[in-house]
């Protein structure tokens, strides 16, 4: 397990500049807005669902750092808000997607946070669990047939999907035919209710690694510069022609599983307040300011600026229309569809 | 919460409805288990195990791993040694990883046994739309496994309907898929007999008497159906509206006897129209009944594409509306 | 928690773990009847009798050892379709075998299935699919009924080669009884080949049993071509599963001879040589060998066991050939519990 730096209070850049650090920070910072603001939007009656990712916040802004844009491919499932704002979406693609609108990556189609972007390197994806992690697997074939070396795939999962056959078949997969393929699964104890203890006889998934004869590795995820050195040197081997790595970021998810889930019936206040002492967001912050990296005023600075993009981006996308009816034939082929051919 | 109206019955909704019929299943005879995603403390996403997991203990209320090939495998094992499991996928959408358990096992067991081996086994699932689920929490299912000899599949649309026919169902010997629109569970209220009872699988229901045009549906539909046949009734139409309540076995007397008196026939179903339920019933009609037909069977059903969209728009023009469903009706009388 | 590999190869130190000679004997035979009755199949197909036969050679010792440790009226047993070793060792007559080949209207699926897909609840042996994995939910289930009623001192013994490892049916299959500590024994017969699909092929590492620790199980590896150390793995774990020990993962390391059935021809995928180097540690005349310099029986007692399994197959090749097919009139029955028209009158 790796050295985890904030508890300790010392600071390990692994390479990170001052510059990198902040725009992790702001990484979180933002991802926590976004996601407040899609919880507030429902609650006024705006938007009929929304997902957070609350805890996921340093994991997921360490992780997008270790990410080569315009060259890795990025195959995440639904809680990864910040994984995707660290790849290059914009807060303005998060609220179309938010509102359902016609501009949305997937012109409305999908649900908040399923988003499919080729110039990104992310792929689509859907709301099935492990479903996408074939085809983040066969992604990485087609980089290691094409001898594209130097590129490799992330792909995402929660702790839940593990339980998945599919998750297994991908993992199986992989190992065998030594693809660059990094499986980073932030691992954050709850599957809408279901604890780890039901998921899995052991807590610890990256033992999991030894049986496809890969590498395993497991990180703080509260720690988002551990966990940009540890997806990174993933990366790195699966780049360079070294395989597969398993790689298990622990976190915890603060909020209920979605606007539609009430966390309340399964886990209680306490459990939870007790898990927000270690709340990634302040306790980066804190680290960055002990180190002098931003001051005080700095950082208020970049909340308002946040705040800020978040309140123009929900402005805009509101104002943009919904997709029309006569779209929901589009794209069911290439070119036009009749379920009988005259 | 339930209302007790009269001795004899009790209002509720469908989520109710399922929810007492489990309930007693699980008080009357302790080799009945739920096994699926969130069932237990959740007590499932739309709280009809609430409490189950305090009464009746984890090792009967199962919080499976997330894994649907294996829930339904693992009910299929069980209910091969004696037990009778009623294994829950928590939507419809999440179905097709347990589809090999499904039609691959569960509906051959007996069959490849030569009757050694039983499957006694209920596998619930919350289907359809207009509940703004997007891509994947609004599919409707029953096509997929309708083809498949060995399974019996239910899709009931009133509450007293869902308490006779799960209670059936858990009865039943053999596999039995229990499909419940989640856009009726808090829609959709009822008087529902107090005792135990059951509603034979197989067997539909007229809910409206008329000469002149038959309207064959189930599900949130049948609902949507019989309101606007009720509208159409005050301007001189007479429309008998029947609800299939079963997929399969299906109800061939029933729907014979009632095109032969309207010697018209209307299908009208969420789920896709292409190989749909629609074209099952419509295909018996023309075998058994053409030449008592005064017009050309129809078919109202979903459009052709993969999914019904999030967006209001997309997701407005995917679902049917009473509405839609009378003018259908009133060009089926006049023609 | 992996085992050291148990190395008792059949010609080193004779280690009984309390097997009788009367036992030792047994397992010979059932050995001896399993090839005898392959044999068989491959002869009739290649006669055009019958249209198929699947083969388990080189299976011969671990389902022989493994059988041997099954309980007969409390285990069950939830094998896959090269497991007719198991399947004899636990009480399945060679005629029923025969009447599975010919497909007869007697044979236990009344000839509704390929061959060696047997079901009976008296052998607690449970229907067999051709399809990978999907037997192993079904164990995992019956386990867990074993377990719900408190039926202590019963176990599930669920087998399977080393292609259905793959699956993702045996992934959840193996994570719900680690996480429920369910009583069940998951036997891997690791026979090295899928079809033509070879282990390089199928895993990124050789080893089944190093999958356990991902579970939080124990892991076993074993000879496979020792019949006395399979029945000393497949015991030990049976018990810790009886005794609410929890599922154990036991991998028998055995090699397939033949081709994977009568419709394969696996000259088009591995080399003669190879086959022929491990022909070189064939179980049955290895354990044959071991009986006799052990003085468990003698050669004529070995010549006369031979004689005794071919009378038995030959007749009952006879008798099972005698029997009549299903009539056609069968078609419909047993699809539910009642009688089945397509649509209700």
């Amino acid at each position: 397990m790796a050295s985890t730096d904030i508890a300790s209070g010392r600071l390990e850049r692994r390479g990170l500049s001052d510059e990198q650090l902040r725009e992790i920070f702001r990484n979180m910072l933002l991802q926590r807005q976004l996601d407040n603001r899609g919880f507030q939007l429902n609650r006024q009656g705006k938007v009929p669902f929304a997902l957070g990712s609350e805890g996921h916040e340093a994991l997921q802004a360490g992780a997008a750092m270790a990410f080569n844009r315009g060259q890795d491919i990025l195959a995440p499932y639904y809680r990864d808000l910040g994984l995707c704002l660290g790849i290059g979406l914009s807060p303005y693609e998060i609220m179309l997607s938010i509102f359902a609108r016609a501009d949305d990556h997937n012109g409305g189609r999908q649900f908040p946070n399923h988003y499919s972007s080729k110039h990104a390197g992310l792929m689509s994806f859907s709301s099935i669990l492990a479903a996408h992690l074939p085809h983040a697997v066969g992604a990485a074939y087609a980089m290691k047939y094409r001898g594209e070396t130097g590129r490799a795939v992330l792909a995402t999962c929660g702790d839940g999907t593990t339980s998945e056959g599919e998750w297994h078949e991908s993992m199986n997969f992989a190992s065998v035919h030594k693809l660059p393929f990094v499986m980073l699964v932030e691992n954050n104890e709850w599957a809408i209710s279901t604890p780890l203890e039901k998921q899995m006889a052991q807590p610890e998934i990256w033992r999991r690694a030894e049986g496809y004869g890969i590498p395993g590795r497991r990180f703080n995820g509260f720690d988002p510069i551990v966990t940009y050195a540890a997806v990174r040197d993933a990366m790195d081997r699966a780049r360079s022609g070294g395989g597969p790595t398993l790689v298990e970021g622990t976190c915890y998810r603060y909020l209920a599983h979605s606007t539609d889930d009430n966390d309340m019936t399964y886990r209680t206040r306490e459990d939870v307040m007790e898990r927000r002492k270690l709340d990634p967001v302040p306790a980066f912050e804190a680290l960055l300011l002990e180190q002098s990296i931003m001051s005080a005023d700095d950082v208020a600075a970049m909340r308002k600026d946040v705040l800020r993009e978040t309140n123009e981006a929900t402005d805009a996308a509101e104002a943009r229309p919904y997709p029309a009816a006569a779209d929901l034939y589009a794209h069911v082929y290439e070119g036009a569809w009749q379920p009988w051919q005259s | 919460m339930a209302v007790v109206s009269s001795t004899s019955s009790t209002v509720m909704n469908n989520v109710e409805a399922v929810r007492a019929t489990l309930y007693e299943a699980m008080k009357s005879d302790d080799r009945t288990l739920i096994l699926g995603e969130d069932v237990g403390a959740r007590g499932n996403v739309f709280l009809i195990t609430k409490d189950f997991i305090n009464e009746f203990g984890p090792q009967r209320v199962i919080d499976t791993p997330i894994a649907e090939a294996s829930i339904v495998g693992i009910a299929v094992g069980m209910a091969m040694e004696g037990l009778r499991p009623i294994a829950e996928i928590q939507f419809a959408d999440f179905i097709y990883p347990s589809y090999n358990q499904i039609v691959g096992e569960a509906a051959k067991v007996r069959y490849r046994s030569n009757g050694e081996y039983t499957c006694p086994l209920v596998i619930r699932t919350p289907y359809g739309g207009g509940v703004r689920g997007a891509l994947s929490h609004s599919v409707s299912v029953e096509a997929l496994f309708y083809h498949v000899p060995g399974l019996k599949i239910v899709a009931p649309a009133f509450p007293a309907d869902v308490k006779g026919l799960l209670n059936a169902a858990i009865d039943d010997p053999d596999p039995v898929m229990f499909l419940e629109h989640k856009k009726t569970y808090r829609l959709i209220k009822g008087e529902v007999p107090n005792g135990h009872y059951t509603i034979p699988l197989g067997k539909a229901n007229v809910l409206k008497a008329g000469t002149q045009l038959t309207v064959v549906s189930y599900g949130l539909y049948v609902h949507w159906a019989l309101e606007a046949a009720v509208a159409l009734e005050q301007g001189g139409l007479s429309v008998e509206v029947v609800d299939l309540r079963s997929i399969r076995p299906m109800d061939k007397a029933t729907i014979l006897e009632s095109v032969e008196k309207t010697r018209k026939l209307l299908i009208i179903h969420e789920d896709n129209k292409f190989g749909g339920i629609g074209a099952e019933i419509s295909a018996m009609v023309a075998e058994e009944a053409l030449f008592n037909l005064d017009a050309p069977i129809r078919r109202l059903c979903g459009p052709d594409v993969p999914a019904m969209g999030y967006a209001l728009p997309l997701e407005e023009a995917f679902m049917s509306s009473p509405a839609e469903m009378a003018d259908a009706m009133r060009e089926m009388v006049k023609f | 928690m992996a085992l050291e590999r148990t190395e008792s190869k059949a010609r080193a130190a004779f280690e009984r773990h309390g097997l009788s000679d009367e036992q030792l004997v047994a397992m010979l035979r059932t050995m001896l009847m399993q090839r005898t009755l392959e044999n068989r199949g491959f002869q009739l197909n290649r006669q055009g009798k019958i249209p198929f036969a699947s083969a388990s050679e080189g299976h011969e010792a671990v389902q022989a050892g493994a059988a041997t440790a099954f309980e007969r009226g409390k285990d069950i047993l939830v094998p896959y379709y090269r497991d007719l070793g198991l399947e004899l060792g636990i009480g399945l007559e060679p005629y029923e075998v025969l009447l599975s080949l010919f497909a007869r209207a007697a044979d236990h699926s009344a000839g509704r299935q390929f061959p060696h897909h047997y079901a009976s609840r008296e052998l607690g042996l449970h229907t067999i699919s051709s399809v990978i994995a999907a037997q192993l939910p079904h164990a995992v289930g019956a386990a867990y009924a074993l377990q719900y009623r408190g039926e202590r001192g019963r176990a599930v013994l669920t087998t399977f080669g080393d292609g259905a490892t793959s699956e993702g049916e045996w992934h959840e299959s193996v994570n719900f009884a680690a996480v429920h500590r369910l009583p069940i024994v998951f036997l891997c017969e690791n026979n090295e080949w899928a079809i033509s699909t070879p282990l390089a092929l199928q895993m990124g590492q050789p080893d089944v049993y190093k999958r356990a620790t991902g579970y939080g199980i124990p892991g076993i590896v074993v000879n496979g071509m020792d019949p006395i150390a399979c029945y000393a793995a497949v015991r030990e774990a049976l018990e810790r599963a009886r005794s609410g020990g929890g599922p154990t993962l036991v991998e028998a390391k055995c090699y397939r001879f033949l081709s994977h059935t009568t419709d394969d021809d696996d000259r088009t995928y591995r080399s003669r040589a190879e086959v022929a180097e491990r022909r070189k540690d064939d179980p049955v005349p290895g354990f044959e060998r071991l009986l006799i310099e052990r003085a468990v029986l003698s050669e004529q007692d070995a010549e006369a066991l031979k004689r005794s399994v071919l009378e038995e197959v030959n007749d009952a090749t006879d008798r099972a050939e005698a029997m009549a097919y299903p009539a056609s009139t069968t078609l419909y029955e047993r699809v539910y519990a009642e009688s089945w028209q397509p649509w209700r009158e």
